[in-house]
């Protein structure tokens, strides 16, 4: 602003008011936010289109699936794929069934999926959301624009399959933080997790970290986009300084983010065995589970610096060492692919159509004589066979049923092991009532089970969400009994936070 | 071609009327032609091919003559050699030529699809033949896949798109322009990919439009495919080589030259490509959030 003094005849005191200039500069920080709120609207359009489906739909606030989807799909991004589709409608089910327990999982299911493709939005041939903004220009023309974005994109896998990423724009959305500096926004958040700590207020830390762990995604991400570009063009970078300096940065940096969320994590660990209340033990105990993760996704990305070094060597002596031709071709990339990309659309489509016309090569032309076109019109069109060749019948033999005990033997089992949450009962008391049954072989069945009991298969009950757990506890006394022998065990059975094991996975997830 | 000198006697353009055309002559070198349209048989498959390539070698007059032929059925011939047989490809306005509008509908009225497959063909040639000297060697062998040229465009893009935000200026394209607005948004916004009901990719996808381009290429003789990673991947043969180096590279060059764009170190024989400006160490840099954005 080195402009001469202004002579213009009106004061300044007299202008009215504080009115932002029309101008680029103001226009910049409005484009911004207008992109930002942009990238909320496909989920406000969730809940506005809700309505139009086929059925009554109005109980699911499909605003939060969507967030708790983009969630999810965000910590389930590795370094190499990213989320699967169907594993992330299967974790999304349980929060879609708690809005609606009554409805049926069939139309749970439908909702997730819909919300998902909603988020990739599938019916447009980008996959992609646009957005309408206008702007003025630098001479005070107002001009409209597109901003074109996606929030979950679809990814090509190993082995054909599809995965799905979050985009930064999801992420930045979901955070909060729109345009800010990734190194700075995952300091600002340590910062805060450690004085939140200090201060013993773990809820707002558990919010921290979990941005801390976001911003960690985000940054793999980055760092895996910059590998795969140098894994392609070797002399892209320079070798003498730029690379090396730039890796021992990267794992400086990797270095000390360990050493800080190790001292989170010790600090958590305190507060975790100091604190009295179970509340905050609990979350302590969530928060030291978002930290671990942290360090894990952290040496992740330290192992793939690491590997970076030997890759460019090992691309370095396939490219660099072969004996140079005197003669130069056309450089491909720098004199046509390179100056053509940024081109507007128009002028580039010549360059392509020019490529695509001379590069194709031939094609013979098909000419039809009336035999054969006769024979051709009367064959009855192929069925494209989507299902693969017929199977043959399969020639089934019934197989002797060998097993010891019969389904209504595990019935009566199952109904004497039926136990009250707050009546547990000793096995010796068990084995009496099963043989009062008449059945000798019932109290096989009801010890065996009373058996298996000792060992609960307590993780397949929490990734199933089951109610109820049967267990079975050794407190020293002897079982007295003539077939049996060993300890009279204590079955009963435990009744599970179905609820809040369900909300345990989708925030362990 | 000028180590033959074992025919000394009957030397170019000394006997004119000694070597009367008999319709046999005409017969094989229509032959000879015949098999070069049949881009992806190989001369060391077939006895008579090779015979007939000897011939094309060794009689100036049968050369000539077969020469004669192609050109007048609107083909150019490239090569004739053992390793890429009788190389044709189709004048501009042959018969034989490939229409954008054949090739993909959807091309023949959406002119962001049509400059889709254009670049999908030029980057899978970039990508095939990253450095000049590979598209000057004769014995090099490029290797691409499906995915890889799709991530390698994508990359590009970013990069335009990283410069373009470092500049601080807005560019998102107009509403209303369509034709104005910067041909890289065009792939960056396509989807890579896609679920679908039968496991297949979308055919509007940007691997789709690699895939299309790949197989069309495969069946034009000019690659080979040789496994399933990566989407597919495709090895390129010596026709392919001979048709970006002496048709389709100058074609397109001769066009961004009309448009006024004159792509930098052109003509200077030096090992390092023109991609290696200080644009792509600036990319570098900003790639690796690490990196303190340290601006020379």
């Amino acid at each position: 602003m080195t402009s001469p003094a202004s002579t213009d005849s009106v004061p300044p005191q007299l202008s009215a008011g504080p009115r932002p200039a029309p101008g680029p500069a103001a226009d910049e920080g409005l484009a911004r936010r207008l992109r930002a709120l942009a990238c909320t609207a496909p989920l406000h359009d969730l809940d506005a289109r809700k309505a139009n489906l086929a059925g009554e739909y109005s109980v699911y606030g499909m605003a939060e699936i969507a967030l708790a989807g983009i969630d999810l799909v965000t910590l389930n991004m590795d370094f190499d794929t990213g989320a699967d589709h169907d594993q992330i409608v299967a974790r999304l089910i349980p929060r879609v069934a708690a809005q609606a327990p009554a409805r049926p999982a069939a139309e749970h299911e439908r909702v997730a999926r819909w919300v998902l493709e909603n988020l990739i939005n599938v019916g447009s041939v980008d996959r992609g959301f646009r957005a309408v903004y206008g702007t003025f220009g630098p001479d005070g023309a107002y001009v409209r624009r597109d901003y074109d974005f996606k929030l979950i994109e679809e990814v090509p896998g190993p082995g054909g399959t599809v995965y799905l990423r979050t985009t930064d724009e999801a992420v930045n959305v979901l955070v909060g933080a729109l345009d800010t500096d990734v190194t700075s926004a995952q300091i600002a958040a340590e910062v805060k997790l450690e004085v939140l700590i200090n201060r013993g207020r773990l809820a707002d830390a558990q919010l921290a970290a979990e941005q801390a762990r976001y911003r960690t995604v985000q940054y793999s991400e980055t760092l895996r986009r910059a590998l795969d570009a140098t894994r392609r063009n070797v002399r892209a970078v320079d070798w003498l300084t730029a690379v090396p300096d730039m890796i021992a940065e990267a794992l400086d940096h990797v270095a000390d983010r360990y050493r800080h969320e190790n001292a989170i994590l010790t600090n958590i660990r305190r507060a975790r065995d100091e604190t009295e209340e179970p509340e905050h033990k609990r979350r302590a105990a969530e928060l030291v589970d978002i930290v671990k993760d942290c360090i894990r996704r952290h040496t992740q990305l330290q192992s793939r610096l690491l590997e970076a070094g030997p890759l460019f060597r090992a691309e370095q002596d396939r490219q660099a060492f072969a004996t140079p031709l005197t003669s130069s071709g056309t450089d491909l990339y720098g004199h046509l692919l390179a100056p053509t990309l940024p081109l507007p659309l128009e002028q580039a489509g010549r360059v392509t159509d020019a490529f695509f016309a001379h590069g194709t090569g031939l094609r013979t032309p098909v000419s039809v004589r009336v035999a054969d076109l006769v024979d051709l019109l009367l064959t009855p069109p192929v069925e494209r066979e989507h299902l693969g060749a017929e199977m043959p019948e399969p020639d089934l033999i019934a197989t002797p049923d060998d097993s010891r005990f019969s389904e209504e033997q595990l019935a009566a089992a199952m109904e004497l092991l039926d136990l009250p949450a707050d009546a547990p009962r000793r096995l010796s008391g068990l084995l009496a009532e099963a043989r009062r049954t008449g059945d000798p072989e019932l109290a096989y069945l009801v010890a065996l089970l009373a058996v298996h009991a000792a060992s609960p298969p307590v993780g397949t009950a929490y990734r199933q969400g089951e109610e109820k757990l049967l267990f079975a506890v050794d407190d020293g006394t002897e079982l007295t009994d003539p077939e049996f022998g060993g300890a009279d065990l204590i079955v009963g059975t435990a009744l599970l936070d179905a609820a809040g094991m369900a909300a345990g996975r989708t925030e362990a997830a | 071609m000028t180590e033959h000198v074992d025919r000394s006697e009957p030397d170019l353009d000394g006997a004119p009327a000694s070597a009367a055309v008999t319709p046999a002559d005409a017969a094989d070198a229509a032959r000879l032609v015949a098999f070069g349209l049949q881009p992806r048989l190989q001369p060391a498959r077939d006895q008579e091919y090779a015979e007939l390539l000897r011939r094309h070698r060794e009689d100036p007059a049968f050369a000539r003559l077969a020469d004669a032929v192609a050109a007048g059925l609107g083909l150019v011939v490239l090569e004739v050699s053992p390793r890429a047989g009788m190389a044709v490809t189709a004048a501009e306005d042959s018969v034989f030529a490939v229409r954008m509008g054949d090739y993909a509908r959807r091309a023949a009225t959406d002119s962001g699809d049509r400059f889709l497959h254009g670049l999908a063909h030029l980057a899978v040639a970039a990508l095939a033949f990253p450095r000049p000297e590979d598209l000057a060697d004769d014995g090099y062998i490029g290797r691409v896949t499906v995915n890889g040229v799709d991530a390698f465009v994508r990359q590009a893009c970013r990069r335009l798109e990283e410069r373009a935000g470092e500049q601080g200026e807005n560019t998102d394209p107009a509403t209303d322009a369509p034709g104005l607005e910067a041909a890289w948004r065009i792939w960056a916004r396509r989807s890579a990919t896609g679920a679908t009901k039968d496991a297949r990719r979308p055919a509007a996808s940007t691997t789709g439009i690699v895939a299309k381009a790949l197989t069309f290429l495969t069946e034009s003789g000019f690659l080979q495919r040789t496994g399933d990673e990566s989407g597919g991947t495709y090895r390129t043969t010596a026709r392919y080589q001979l048709q970006v180096r002496d048709m389709a590279g100058a074609a397109a060059l001769a066009e961004l030259l009309d448009l006024g764009v004159v792509p930098v170190t052109d003509g200077t024989p030096s090992l390092l490509p023109a991609e290696d400006g200080d644009d792509l160490e600036l990319v570098a840099d900003a790639g690796l959030p690490f990196h303190a954005p340290t601006q020379p």
